[in-house]
């Protein structure tokens, strides 16, 4: 349980890697490590599927990334519509990507691929997190 | 070339809005229409694929169902989901059955009434066809992941909303020829380049409406084949790989992996080189997956894709003419009917049965069918 305070609408309320969500709760966005290869995963794995292993530690996603692609949405799923229009952004920090979304107070005028970004916690409505990226 | 497995007979419904039938009904509308023009019964049949994205259907296991309506108990049955491609991952099957010597005859029926939900329920489905993990509960659906590859592509390569509205322009013109198409009007350019965005850059003319629709083919051994079938059409090479579902697990968003990787087995398997294609149907659900595919099935070097269109060579006259029956754009998408679709208008370009849309003396045709955005790739050679 806890995964399903993550996002405006949640679908997945059981994982192993929900500690995500109290890295989060701490202001903290985090990925994995294998333990065993050194893979960093973000999102974050609970499992490392080139060492057949489990053993994974949290580490911080920080720093200045760079804006891949992104796109500003006007039709919305169901459980997003009070949310249109928002921009979908992924976004890499040295190799490891993130994808989610961009403050809400840039407009998209104002955003071009290779801009440089960082990203936050964001506390939602009903005690819900999520992250966004804002100019670095 | 390998002449192993033939096509024998092709059959689709017409793509429409609002089915006025079952799912059953539906699927017979493709299913009798291929027994026909391969000339066989239902006892002929050694096993059926039934190709479809269940989360649009309300009848639970419906290959039974559909399995027992078209008169093909007891032979085995069973469903097939890739989701837009189903009905090409069920050509594979077909094809490996007849190959191995399982079967002699297999027919593959796609279909998809997506009218069979309400809007709501349709687009509450939307939101998870992606990770629902960690990609859904942002708000993300269809049109804006293809729109975050358009706009790699465009900053990768330079090409530009232009070129995407050239794609819907050529797919509209050749939509009105098609009367099975859902979509049959005309599109002009500054309509493309001035509507709505969905998801920018993505706008309403370079997105696929859905449909309902059903298609068939029937695979046959070569010794079937060459006793019951004038005009076979061989299945040269099957091509198909997958991706990460994830944005974040891509290498790039400028092209997409699966396909690319699918043409590479699709053309070593057939022996044959992307020139040696005369017609092509790409998997058009958006603009942009058209422009992709000249380049992922190497019609075109990466980025210059747009040049084919710009040149109009992707006309009917030009140098590879693609989605010449209006496109996934033009005839709606019943997703898992649509690979059908594609490979019933290459195998009547083979048999020099297209009408107005035909290219004449075409040998080699080429099918592109992807599954979600990017998840699933299918790439089918075929040759007379
Ligand atoms: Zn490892």
């Amino acid at each position: 349980m806890g995964f399903e305070k993550f996002g405006v609408v949640s679908f997945t309320a059981q994982t192993r890697a929900s500690d995500f969500i109290d890295y989060l709760e701490k202001g903290e966005i985090r990925g994995t490590k294998c333990n065993l290869c050194g893979r960093v995963f973000f999102p974050p794995r609970a499992d490392c599927s080139w060492c057949m292993s489990k053993d994974v530690e949290w580490i911080e996603i920080k720093g200045q990334g760079t804006l891949i692609s992104f796109t500003k949405v006007n039709y919305a799923p169901t459980g997003f519509e009070g949310d249109v229009p928002y921009i979908l952004a992924l976004v890499d920090f040295d190799g490891i990507k993130v994808f989610g979304r961009l403050s809400k107070d840039l407009p998209e005028d104002s955003v071009k691929v290779g801009m440089a970004l960082k990203v936050t916690p964001l506390a939602l409505p009903e005690d819900k997190l999520t992250y966004e990226f804002l100019p670095a | 070339m390998p002449k192993d497995v033939a096509i024998i007979g092709v059959g689709q419904s017409y793509f429409v809005r609002g089915y006025q039938g079952s799912i059953r009904e539906l699927a017979f509308d493709a299913y009798s229409e291929a027994m026909k023009d391969a000339g066989i019964g239902p006892e002929d049949v050694g096993a059926s694929m039934i190709c479809t994205a269940p989360e649009y259907d309300k009848q639970r296991s419906p290959s039974g169902l559909i399995a027992e309506y078209l008169g093909l108990n007891p032979q085995p049955t069973f469903a097939i989901e890739t989701v837009c491609s189903a009905s090409t991952s069920g050509l594979k099957v077909a094809y490996s059955m007849i190959k191995s010597g399982l079967h002699d005859i297999v027919v593959v029926l796609g279909f998809q009434k997506m009218s069979e939900i309400t809007s709501a329920d349709s687009q509450e489905r939307m939101g998870r066809g992606a990770d629902i993990m960690w990609e859904s509960p942002f708000g993300t659906m269809m049109p804006a992941y293809y729109a975050l590859h358009a706009r790699a592509h465009f900053n990768t390569y330079g090409s530009s909303e232009k070129d995407l509205a050239l794609i819907r322009v050529k797919a509209a013109k050749y939509g009105q020829l098609n009367e099975r198409a859902v979509f049959r009007k005309g599109v002009e350019f500054d309509q493309v380049i001035n509507a709505d965005a969905i998801a920018s850059p993505l706008k309403k003319f370079d997105c696929c409406a859905n449909a309902d629709g059903s298609s068939c083919m029937i695979l046959a051994s070569a010794d079937k084949a060459k006793e019951i079938c004038k005009k076979p059409v061989w299945v040269m090479g099957v091509g198909s790989a997958s991706a990460p579902m994830t944005m974040t697990g891509r290498d790039s968003l400028a092209g997409l992996n699966a396909a690319k990787e699918a043409a590479k087995t699709a053309y070593e398997m057939a022996g044959v080189s992307p020139q040696d294609i005369d017609v092509a149907e790409v998997h058009d659900c958006f603009t942009i997956a058209e422009l992709m595919a000249y380049e992922n099935l190497g019609f075109a070097e990466p980025g210059k894709g747009n040049e084919l269109i710009q040149n109009g060579e992707t006309y009917l006259g030009g140098k590879i003419p693609v989605n010449v029956d209006g496109g996934l754009l033009s005839k709606g998408h019943p997703i898992g009917a649509t690979g059908g679709s594609q490979v019933r208008t290459i195998v009547l370009q083979l048999r020099d049965e297209a009408g107005d849309i035909q290219v004449p003396g075409a040998e080699i045709g080429l099918v592109h069918n992807i599954g979600g955005v990017g998840i699933y790739g299918n790439v089918v050679i075929l040759g007379r």
